[in-house]
């Protein structure tokens, strides 16, 4: 069974004024239990003004989002708890930071759910070995962080209400290679022990490639695409219409296709297309 | 939304109020205040108002775009009037337990409300048809004068305009934090009048966090870009008197005189 | 190429209460009208090295000269400054005024330039990043690609014969940082202004001259792009990626391939392969 569903999800910003626009546009869609969605598309394709609804910040100017079959704007408790069922970690969530120390800032969260403090110390202790943030820095002031521990800090601060459904929107966005490699791999780890479900929103198209499992390509408030990456990446040149990229791999696969190697299509990772090459190249024929 | 909140906006446009100097208005508001506190009677007021309504006509400010800028005063406007109302002295026409009201206090009553009124849709009026930025460059020239004793003029023009500037970058980023920390569970529309004061401190941590991490990055910016105050600086936008505003200021002492004639008549 | 622009000798800088030095003797000449970029990651010293070229901050050891003159020489600040124009990151904390045009006036008002002329100027500088029908607009409602082009002609609008980008792509979505690396690309072809790109995205250096690589305060690797990035071994060791097309031909090589390491290109790189295999 799906743990998010959206029917005919539609928001329009400032309805009745000159500046109306509609920013989600008639979206229905099911996220499966387990699934790492990577969700693509421009600046303002709606994908933000989508990721919103699925934890109630936004409520639908029409439709509906239910989430494990309950609409989460029956009661107010619904769509206070879908919060923390459903944990949304910003672009750029370093700047959100308050309290005095790293440990306060991740007990945010579980403090608000109404937890004691024994289960609050525990899950921030679990979630900083998530996070990568180590036992030493918990009691630091976020302040004196490096960008990147700042960011592992407040991914930890949502991971600490160990929700089911975690959303990331631009987790690497700014950070450099290594920066990056580091929260993806956690990324991958999380879920992996937690079995949860992950929603990744990047710009990044190597990024989601190397992670989901299925992907949504947003374009002008509605979903365009909808498929593994394999189906997604082989419509390259649609991709590119919209104004988006393919992952690097796939345009050096698609530059040796129109030079006349016999590879597959839907090549979309570094590792795969040279395993295809050297493959091709011993047994006279792609794996 | 906090996105839909308007500060001192300004409607662009192409009329003879729009293309006023800038200091002319500034001006004309002065003397539009000096000689609403000036007037004393229904005709004054009249008056004062038929000015009002001229320059809405003039620079095609519609007198309901006017008046909607009254809303959020409308609570001062009417406690006001109330206050006033019970304040007159003389024959009471009604009287109850303490309180009488007299034909004085409701004369008293009526021209406080118009005044905070008409004072109010004045400087919308300013603020409508001139940019921030001429607003700012105004007040920089009038003020120019103070230089002579050492009042920083143009730090207060520049600070003026650069906090214009970032009003909607800071009103974004609050919307954003609000967003991330209401993802936390954090609310902050419910609760005891305490509890909403505390639940603003992650909201108003990371703002401030972020507004001087701004500061610091636009200083360095701004001394990228040459900035050394205002010393030997000039404008791609000059200002300059016009014909026009010669005639606009000749009419604002018009009306200053207009209205001490009536008051010296007791009118 | 005999005179460079800029001159950077023995450079080390320590920030106010740090323990570490940012900069640890770095000496290198940038050439009059070269593109180059510099890479490193975050705390490699590539932004304090950046920062020294407009005399933002002045060495604590060594010198650098800006067409001869010493930025530690505060008498030639303004003209340090109006030499070397410097974009940052964040496109929203360097505009300053609430309208385009008028941001884009900011400097040459500060240098005290005609106003007929910074007119010309600012219509120039709009023109020359594609933002002249903006001129009129709000920043705020700006797109990040475009923001940045603003701030971009905000510098321009100084004449400068340099311009430092330090990481001016770091913010920005796919198509903003298109637009900001197409600006960049047109400076150069067009105008033959000398750029410094800071960046650590691997591709935005393939096009440059002259990649040189930070690490610790120190020049790691220092060279055209094809030569730095067949180190494919060191960079890694400096925790750095190389590009897409580089990992494959490198793991390739591994795998048997007789492939050349410079081919950076994506066409360059299927067309090396692609021999391999009509030889085959």
């Amino acid at each position: 069974m799906s743990i998010i569903r959206v029917e005919n999800l539609t928001h329009v910003y400032s309805q009745g004024t000159p500046f109306e626009k509609v920013a989600v546009d008639n979206i229905s869609v099911e996220i499966g239990r387990g699934e790492i969605l990577g969700i693509i598309g421009h600046t303002g394709s709606g994908k933000s003004t989508f990721i919103q609804h699925l934890n109630a910040l936004l409520k639908p100017t029409s439709g509906r989002v239910f989430f494990d079959g309950k609409d989460i704007h029956a009661s107010k408790e619904t769509a206070r708890d879908v919060r923390f069922q459903v944990g949304l970690v910003f672009q750029y969530p370093e700047y959100q930071l308050f309290e005095e120390t790293v440990f306060k800032d991740i007990a945010f969260g579980p403090k608000n759910m109404g937890l004691s403090e024994a289960e609050i110390a525990e899950r921030v202790h679990e979630a900083a070995g998530f996070a990568d943030v180590p036992e030493s820095l918990l009691e630091a002031s976020p302040l004196e962080l490096s960008g990147g521990q700042k960011r592992r800090v407040a991914i930890a601060g949502v991971i600490a209400m160990m929700p089911q459904v975690l959303i990331l929107d631009e987790p690497t966005a700014g950070l450099d290679p290594v920066g990056r490699e580091s929260i993806l791999q956690k990324i991958l780890d999380y879920r992996r022990e937690t079995e949860g479900t992950i929603l990744l929103i990047s710009h990044s198209m190597d990024d989601v490639a190397r992670l989901a499992t299925r992907l949504l390509v947003f374009d002008k408030g509605r979903i365009a695409m909808d498929g593994t990456p394999a189906e997604i990446f082989d419509r390259a040149g649609e991709l590119k219409a919209m104004g988006l990229t393919v992952p690097a791999a796939t345009e050096i696969a698609l530059a040796l296709r129109r030079r006349g190697v016999d590879i597959p299509e839907s090549i979309y990772t570094i590792n795969y297309l040279r395993k295809q090459l050297v493959s091709l190249r011993e047994g006279g024929g792609a794996c | 939304m906090l996105k839909d909140i308007t500060l001192g906006q300004y409607f662009p446009g192409n009329t003879v109020i729009h293309r006023l100097d800038p200091r002319t208005k500034l001006l004309g508001l002065i003397c539009y205040i000096v000689a609403l506190f000036l007037a004393k009677s229904y005709y004054s007021y009249a008056l004062m108002a038929l000015v009002l309504v001229t320059l809405s006509v003039l620079s095609r400010i519609r007198p309901k775009t006017l008046l909607s800028g009254l809303k959020p005063l409308i609570f001062i406007v009417i406690f006001t009037g109330v206050i006033n109302l019970f304040y007159g002295s003389g024959e009471p026409l009604v009287q109850f337990w303490i309180f009488k009201i007299t034909a004085n206090g409701i004369r008293t009553a009526v021209f406080m409300v118009l005044r905070i009124m008409l004072l109010v849709c004045g400087t919308f009026l300013l603020t409508y048809t001139t940019s921030p930025l001429q607003l700012t460059d105004g007040l920089e020239k009038l003020l120019a004068p103070l230089k002579v004793i050492r009042f920083p003029v143009h730090e207060l023009a520049m600070m003026m305009s650069i906090a214009l500037r970032f009003i909607p970058t800071l009103i974004e980023e609050t919307d954003k934090i609000m967003s991330a920390q209401r993802a936390r569970g954090a609310s902050f529309d419910t609760g005891k009048l305490t509890e909403r004061a505390k639940a603003l401190v992650p909201l108003l941590v990371p703002l401030f966090v972020s507004a001087f991490r701004r500061a610091d990055e636009l200083a360095t910016a701004m001394e990228c870009r040459c900035y050394h105050a205002g010393i030997g600086r000039t404008r791609m936008k000059e200002l300059h008197f016009a014909a026009r505003d010669v005639v606009a200021l000749a009419l604002c002492a018009v009306l200053i005189a207009a209205v001490s004639v009536l008051r010296h008549y007791g009118l | 190429m005999t005179d460079p622009i800029l001159k950077i000798e023995h450079v080390s800088y320590t920030y106010p209460e740090a323990e570490e030095p940012a900069l640890r003797d770095v000496t290198l000449e940038i050439a009059r009208g070269s593109f180059v970029a510099v890479l490193g990651h975050n705390g490699s010293g590539k932004s304090t090295l950046a920062k020294t070229f407009n005399g933002i901050l002045i060495p604590t050891e060594g010198r650098v000269l800006v067409e001869g003159m010493d930025t530690a020489d505060e008498d030639r600040l303004l003209d340090i400054r109006r030499t070397v124009g410097m974009v940052f990151q964040n496109p929203d904390n360097q505009i300053v005024a609430s309208v385009v045009e008028d941001d884009v006036a900011f400097a040459p008002e500060n240098l005290g330039v005609a106003p007929k002329e910074i007119r010309q100027r600012v219509d120039d500088a709009l023109r020359a990043v594609g933002m002249y029908d903006f001129r009129l607009h709000a920043p705020h409602l700006l797109s990040g690609g475009q923001k940045q082009r603003v701030a971009i002609a905000g510098v321009l609008a100084m004449r400068p014969a340099c311009i430092v980008l330090d990481e001016p792509t770091a913010m920005l979505d796919p198509i903003g940082r298109r637009e900001v690396l197409a600006t960049v690309e047109e400076l150069r072809r067009e105008r033959g202004m000398t750029v410094v790109l800071i960046t650590h995205h691997m591709s935005e250096c393939v096009d440059a001259d002259r990649v040189i690589v930070m690490n610790g305060g120190r020049v790691a690797l220092d060279g055209s792009p094809k030569a730095v990035f067949s180190q494919v071994e060191t960079m890694r060791a400096e925790g750095l990626a190389v590009p897409e097309t580089t990992e494959l031909i490198y793991g390739l090589r591994q795998g048997g391939f007789d492939l050349p390491l410079d081919a950076l290109s994506v066409d360059e790189c299927a067309d090396a392969i692609a021999a391999i295999f009509k030889k085959d």
